[in-house]
């Protein structure tokens, strides 16, 4: 309750970005009475980005473990939804990925987060591949299929759906950022063996931090997977989904919780566009940004800003005021 | 015991190269600190530049080996010293930099694949060459595979002796051990990195090279390879050459008896196998 | 009450590939004390802290602490039985203020600490160092003996009974050493029980009740300040070393 308090009403900054959050969820919401019926379908994919990139910088973000297995949590949430999403209703289901999306997380976790170093970026790189050749397999030898029909819903209702979910996620982001659990994120990333002689369960911190930040792409993942119309393991698990939100978060600066948000926008808006108008050079392009981002903008657009803003001061005063860091 | 030999003699072939892959990544995150996601495909351009020469101009395989190795040789090195070394000056530490170089990686991977897409299509691609069998005692075994085993343990022993017997062998191991102190001791390190990330490009040529005789290839196959070569790494040890060798002939034979079973088990038994390894042994079979 | 054993190591073995590191080691830290550990450069000095610390697993022997085995414990249990302890070269958090480095110790140092009792013992702790100049500032813009100060600060704020200084003055000028031995004494002044690694030797003679001396991993000494600087063996290794 005093965490909910200092989260949301502790100071004038915190309120002003409750109020703020609340009127682009609202905003959001009503958006479908305006649009036409394309512009939904548009928005849950692109608020699916946004979770997925939001969701990878709450444990990788923090603490600077890099986590490759996005596509695994969203491909599981995808292979969920078609083998019950026709009998069960989509937001039943969706609960029921996060749920399982959670659990694999935490079991990579407790195998892997244990030791330090590149260990676990390799066990999680080879998940989305694991689920899908396994899941391939377990459908041919047992089903004799490949792939499985999903339930459609309508453009709105997936909307929804996984604005509800970004809705979920946005609060959790905000007071976990106030939170004990936060910090202690913040100090192992900072200093693990620091964090640790302070008092911090490095361990246990760092595999809860792991499964949250696996549920909400789990869940999206479900949500999505109904308006794609058919599934198998080779379109639900595509590597591709694990390197996006890193890249998406990175490109929008890991600083604030927005960074991440306005990197996956703008990702998915250029990436509709080069789809489009330039197919075969798309993925080529993509690869190009990624190592120039990588090795230009570290700290992302909103880096850029931040120096950008100091240079000015620097120049208005003759000194620099603001952090350049 | 007709199986049984079968396995052991086909799970040999598919090991070494294996044990060939894994050795050209081991290098490169052994001394360079790269986990090289792009390696796969510098496998498949080999692949590929062995099956235009074979098929185009009707050269022998082998001599992919002296025009694909010294390409990949030379890509990797300018990447190195133009993109990594960049990565490298800003990380503050080499946590950062893994992080960092792991997504450099990713967009040369899919830089690199996708050119190679334009160029040959996605269909499945390959050529026959040497398809006869060979009889070892009760067992049949493809002329193509025996010989990729004869070479790819040459390449191996050759590697080996490099990195024992030579100079810039020593200075590697060096570098290997401890960047630091083998800086201080006149070890040009920078260089070095440049060097063994190169050599770990020219390992993946050769295995392009040798794998485009045994079997077909896509220009989407590159991330099996990498995936392959991450196991057997973490198998062998993280920066153990001995171990990268010893964990492919392993996981080889392991690969090739499942799949008598059922191929399509196999990535699943590989990936349990480092779950397990990860509980019990996280070094690595010959770590320290 | 000052003879009170606090710390018991027994048998402490550390062994890494070939080399042993920490050989056998047999200690006690007393009650209310400031215990000195010296020896050369690469003793074992700081395994021996990062084996009591459950930093790093044991290989044989344990260290019970107030009489209760903590070998095998995680260091954030070890901490919460009430030993801090600094490293050789700070580990702090760069990205936050000397402030918030306090209050992370402060905050998860002690098991259900509330909010409002971490602010409060930040502020002392910080007062009681004499940071107050720096409180706001980020860590990498502090100086040196600072940044070793911050250190203990925040380990002092985890409420110890027992500190692990490793080398609090390496690096440190004359002056700023005298202010770390007056902050040791301070600290032990508290009741705090010191155990420290150290090369300064006028610090070490100065402030120290005890002494044990490691070589090789092995104790070859134990004694007052007056015994270990009359001591043959502690000599030569020392003039050996120079």
């Amino acid at each position: 309750m005093e965490l909910i308090k200092t989260a949301f009403f502790g100071s004038t900054k915190s309120k002003v970005q409750l109020i703020g959050v609340i009127a682009a969820l609202v905003i959001l919401f009503l958006s479908p009475q305006f649009l036409n019926t394309y512009m939904p379908n548009f928005l849950a994919k692109l608020i699916a980005y946004v979770v997925l990139s939001l969701s990878w910088t709450i444990f990788s973000g923090k603490t600077g473990y890099i986590s490759l297995a996005s596509a695994a949590f969203y491909g599981l949430g995808m292979y969920i939804e078609a083998l019950f999403g026709m009998n069960i209703p989509l937001p039943v289901v969706m609960v029921f990925a996060a749920a399982v999306a959670f659990a694999v997380a935490f079991g990579v976790g407790v195998v892997t987060l244990r030791l330090r170093g590149v260990y676990f970026t390799i066990f999680t790189f080879g998940l989305a591949l694991f689920l899908q050749k396994s899941i391939l397999w377990i459908e041919v030898k047992f089903f004799h299929t490949k792939g499985r029909m999903v339930l459609a819903y309508s453009n709105e209702a997936v909307f929804y759906c996984v604005l509800v979910v970004f809705a979920i996620l946005i609060f959790v982001v905000i007071l976990m950022n106030k939170s004990r659990f936060g910090l202690a994120l913040d100090c192992i990333g900072q200093n693990e063996d620091s964090a640790q002689h302070i008092g911090v369960n490095t361990t246990m911190t760092k595999v809860l931090a792991f499964a949250i930040s696996a549920a909400p792409a789990g869940a999206v993942g479900a949500a999505i997977g109904t308006s794609i119309g058919y599934v198998d393991p080779d379109i639900a698990f595509n590597m591709l989904l694990s390197f996006l939100p890193v890249l998406m978060a990175i490109f929008g600066g890991m600083r604030s919780m927005y960074g991440p948000i306005v990197g996956a926008v703008i990702f998915f808006v250029l990436q509709d566009y080069l789809m489009r108008e330039y197919a075969n050079l798309y993925m080529i392009i993509f690869g190009a940004v990624m190592v120039v981002v990588i090795l230009f903008m570290p700290k992302g657009i909103f880096g850029l800003v931040d120096k950008a803003i100091a240079k000015r001061q620097r120049n208005f005063d003759g000194e620099v005021i603001g952090d350049v860091k | 015991m007709t199986l049984f030999l079968t396995v052991l003699i086909n799970g040999c072939i598919l090991g070494s190269v294996y044990a060939l892959v894994a050795l050209g990544l081991n290098t490169q995150y052994g001394v360079a600190h790269i986990l090289n996601i792009a390696h796969g495909e510098f496998i498949i351009l080999s692949a590929f530049i062995t099956m235009t020469l074979y098929a185009g101009a009707g050269l022998h395989p082998l001599v992919a080996l002296a025009v694909a190795g010294p390409i990949v040789f030379a890509i990797s090195f300018v990447l190195h010293r133009t993109l990594y070394k960049r990565v490298k000056d800003m990380s503050a530490n080499i946590g950062e930099f893994e992080g960092n170089a792991i997504l450099v990686a990713f967009g040369i991977y899919f830089i690199v694949q996708n050119l190679m897409r334009d160029k040959w299509g996605s269909a499945t691609s390959g050529y026959q060459f040497m398809a006869f069998p060979v009889r070892i005692g009760p067992a049949d075994i493809a002329a193509n595979n025996l010989f990729v085993l004869l070479w790819a343990v040459v390449i191996c022993v050759v590697y080996y002796l490099f990195l024992m017997r030579t100079r810039t062998g020593k200075a590697i191991r060096a570098a290997a051990q401890d960047a630091g102190a083998a800086a201080l001791l006149g070890v040009k390190i920078n260089t070095i990195m440049a060097l063994c990330f190169a050599i770990g490009g020219l390992l993946a040529a050769f295995a392009g090279v040798l794998i485009s005789m045994k079997e077909p290839f896509t220009t989407v196959s590159g991330m099996n390879y990498t995936t392959i070569a991450f196991i057997v790494v973490v198998l062998g040890g993280l920066g153990n050459v001995k171990g990268a060798i010893l964990g492919g002939f392993i996981l080889g034979i392991v690969g090739y008896a499942v799949s008598t079973y059922d191929t399509g088990m196999m990535f699943a038994v590989f990936y349990l196998i480092v779950l397990v390894l990860l509980i019990v042994r996280p070094k690595g079979l010959l770590g320290r | 009450m000052s003879n009170n054993v606090l710390i018991q190591g027994i048998g402490l073995t550390k062994r890494f590939g070939g080399m042993t590191a920490v050989n056998c080691v047999d200690f006690e830290l007393r009650d209310g004390e400031i215990l000195g550990l010296i020896g050369p450069n690469g003793a074992g000095k700081s395994t021996l802290f990062n084996l009591i610390s459950g930093f790093i697993p044991t290989d044989s022997g344990e260290t019970a602490f107030l009489g209760k085995k903590i070998t095998g414990l995680t260091p954030n249990k070890v901490c919460h039985l009430g030993l801090g302890r600094t490293f050789q070269a700070a580990k702090n958090f760069p990205d936050m203020s000397l402030r918030e480095n306090v209050r992370m110790g402060a905050l998860f140092g002690v098991p259900d600490q509330t909010y409002a009792k971490a602010e409060t013992e930040t502020d002392e702790i910080i007062a009681y160092i004499g940071l107050g100049k720096y409180a706001g500032t980020a860590v990498p813009d502090i100086p040196l003996a600072g940044q070793k100060q911050i250190e203990v600060a925040r380990a002092l704020a985890t409420k110890p009974k027992v500190l692990l200084l490793d080398e609090l003055m390496a690096g440190l000028n004359p002056a700023e050493v005298d202010e770390a031995m007056a902050l040791v004494k301070k600290i032990r002044g508290t009741g705090v029980t010191v155990l420290l690694i150290e090369h300064v030797m006028k610090a070490i003679m100065n402030i120290c009740d005890r002494i044990i001396v490691l070589h090789h991993g092995a104790l070859i000494a134990e004694g007052t300040p007056e015994q270990i600087g009359s001591n043959k063996e502690v000599i030569e290794i020392y003039l050996g070393e120079v």
